[in-house]
């Protein structure tokens, strides 16, 4: 890509931040849905801070990450300013670049919320590196993921939440966020293999030394392929539903 | 392509579905012209203007602006144009200035000579005192200044407005159109669409009348308005039948016809017509039930520019 795009894709990046990061949809789907959700599954049972971190910042990264990303492109039809931000001199490829850098740090800033409480818990991060390069390669591959959920041409905030979170549901259960994936049979863990949240949550349970599975190079392998692939498919999505957005 | 035409459109079509909204469509428009497309609503003037413009992919034919293939060039091409779509909001959430400097950063400005065109933009379309404040409080025509700031922002050579005075009261309007006229001035060239004749023949050198996405005709302002003035008709209905050859006699009428119990008189000159009218009315001592004067409507304008074509086409 030109660097002149780059430069206007970071333009973009701006204006979303400053119109919808505090759009009340984020707010409650990105921050407050996944703590309740967590707290809802773990708070009566006796596990250890060591088991819970993981989880906790892996649906958290997961849930802000894709949720403003993929409220933008329907805000922007609804409220008729998506027509002249696609006459300007930019891709449409620009557009989703935009909004993914958007969402991704978002999504890694609010993540170090649940990485302190973990720290001030008395939580030891033996490879603060890999936990750190984790957070950035996940937060990209969630925020692809929104742009890939975003891009049904409804001018419905509301509608691409309901489905973006009808397709978010599975891939946080299948993921090992609450079972660690040593302890899942075999069906269990091929079905995790299909969640990238499984390779996130992997990498930070490595850089904690509890509990995990693959190898640290198999899981950037992994979410680096996903993030791939979600963003190839979000922008052959957007480029055909421009057309009916506007 | 020659030095002086900055927009050429050949064969242009656009089908949704099987209906053609544009149709084979071709005319050129030249450097420095304010040059309108009028036509009713639905007769293709936004998928044109978004087919111009490289939003929308033509099914046929193209589009050439300046140097530049639409199809092929559509970075180039569009960062040399200033684009106010029919319908387009600012970003509420934003002050006016910051909707102004993301527009800068879009189009690749340097952020000092954003921010000096912007200035200058804003002071002259009288928005500069309220820049700072958020868009979600400004009035439509206030929002409808803002966005064709923000169009010339990149100081683009040619200037699309899809209908940009439609939805805006009386004195919005006026004043989008001396903007308008005065930034043709200064050397940008206009392409605009409308529904409103009155519009189109205040601001446009040329104008294309489009209708069921076919051009009927392209000319200027005097000529279409001398035909919509033969298009002219004043109504009367008398209170007892009458022998409409009777009125054969007035001056300035060019045909008379009877439809049921009014009659139609055709003239250019409606006003001098209704005072014979009722000199007549007078002298024969009959009440008139009903006198009105028919204004052409854009659809009738349309008919009669399909007709003449098609004679001539007969004819030749
Ligand atoms: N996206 C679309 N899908 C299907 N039909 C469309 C679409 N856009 C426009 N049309 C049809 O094309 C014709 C021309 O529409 P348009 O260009 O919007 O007209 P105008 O701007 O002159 O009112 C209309 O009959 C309209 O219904
Ligand atoms: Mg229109």
């Amino acid at each position: 890509m030109e660097p002149n795009q780059i430069r206007r894709a970071w333009a973009i990046c701006k204006k979303d931040i400053r119109i919808y990061y505090s759009a009340h949809p984020v707010i409650v789907h990105g921050i407050l849905f996944p703590f309740f959700l967590f707290f809802a599954f773990f708070i009566r049972r006796n596990l250890s801070m060591e088991f819970i971190l993981p989880g906790l910042v892996g649906m958290t990264l997961f849930f802000t990450s894709t949720a403003i990303v993929s409220i933008i492109p329907s805000w922007e039809t609804r409220s008729k300013t998506l027509e002249r931000l696609v006459s300007s001199p930019v891709l449409i490829s620009t557009i989703v670049i935009g909004d993914i850098l958007a969402a991704f740090l978002f999504g890694v800033v609010v993540s170090l919320v649940p990485i302190s409480i973990g720290i001030l818990g008395g939580i030891s991060i033996h490879h603060p590196l890999i936990a750190a390069l984790g957070i950035l390669i996940s937060a990209l591959c969630f925020s692809c993921l929104g742009a890939l959920l975003s891009a049904s041409p409804t001018d419905i905030p509301a509608n691409v939440m309901t489905i973006s979170t009808l397709i978010k549901f599975p891939l946080i259960f299948v993921s090992g966020v609450f079972i660690p994936l040593k302890d899942l049979p075999l069906w269990g863990k091929i079905l995790a293999s299909f969640s990238p949240l499984t390779y996130f949550v992997d990498l930070l349970r490595f850089s904690i030394k509890v509990d995990y599975y693959y190898s640290v190079g198999f899981d950037f392998l992994a979410l680096f392929i996903f993030a791939l692939i979600f963003y190839i498919l979000a922008v052959r999505l957007h480029v055909r539903a421009m057309p009916n957005r506007i | 392509m020659s030095e002086d035409i900055v927009i050429q459109a050949s064969d242009l079509t656009k089908f949704y579905g099987k209906v053609a909204a544009v149709d084979h469509i071709k005319f050129e428009v030249k450097k420095g012209e304010i040059f309108g497309f009028l036509g009713p609503n639905g007769a293709g003037k936004t998928t044109t203007i978004r087919m111009l413009t490289g939003i929308t992919k033509p099914s046929f034919g193209n589009v050439r602006i300046m140097e530049f293939d639409i199809e092929k060039q559509t970075l180039k091409a569009k960062q040399i144009m200033g684009i106010v779509p029919e319908v387009s909001n600012p970003y509420i959430d934003l002050s006016a200035w910051s909707n102004m400097m993301f527009q800068g950063e879009l189009y690749g400005l340097p952020n000092d000579k954003s921010k000096e065109i912007a200035a200058e933009l804003l002071e002259n379309f009288e928005l500069y005192e309220r820049r700072k404040d958020l868009v979600k409080f400004f009035s439509k025509g206030m929002k409808q200044r803002l966005i064709l700031c923000m169009a010339l922002l990149s100081q683009p050579q040619i200037l699309f407005l899809d209908e940009p005075t439609s939805g805006l009261d009386v004195q919005s309007a006026t004043i989008i159109r001396e903007k308008l006229r005065q930034i043709n001035k200064e050397g940008v060239t206009i392409f605009l669409t409308t529904h409103n004749m009155e519009e189109a023949n205040l601001l446009c050198d040329r104008i294309a009348i489009i209708n069921k996405g076919k051009i009927a005709a392209v000319d200027t302002p005097e000529k279409l308005k001398l035909m919509t003035e033969r298009l002219q008709k004043v109504v009367v209905a008398f209170s007892q039948p009458i022998n409409p050859e009777s009125l054969n006699s007035l001056p300035n009428v060019d045909k008379i016809e009877k439809l049921g119990d009014k009659i139609q008189l055709h003239t250019t000159a409606p006003g001098k017509v209704i005072f014979d009218i009722v000199d007549y009315a007078r002298e024969k001592h009959l009440d008139m039930v009903s006198l009105n004067v028919v204004v052409p409507t854009l659809e009738d304008v349309f008919i009669k520019l399909t007709e003449d074509k098609e004679k001539s086409g007969h004819g030749a």
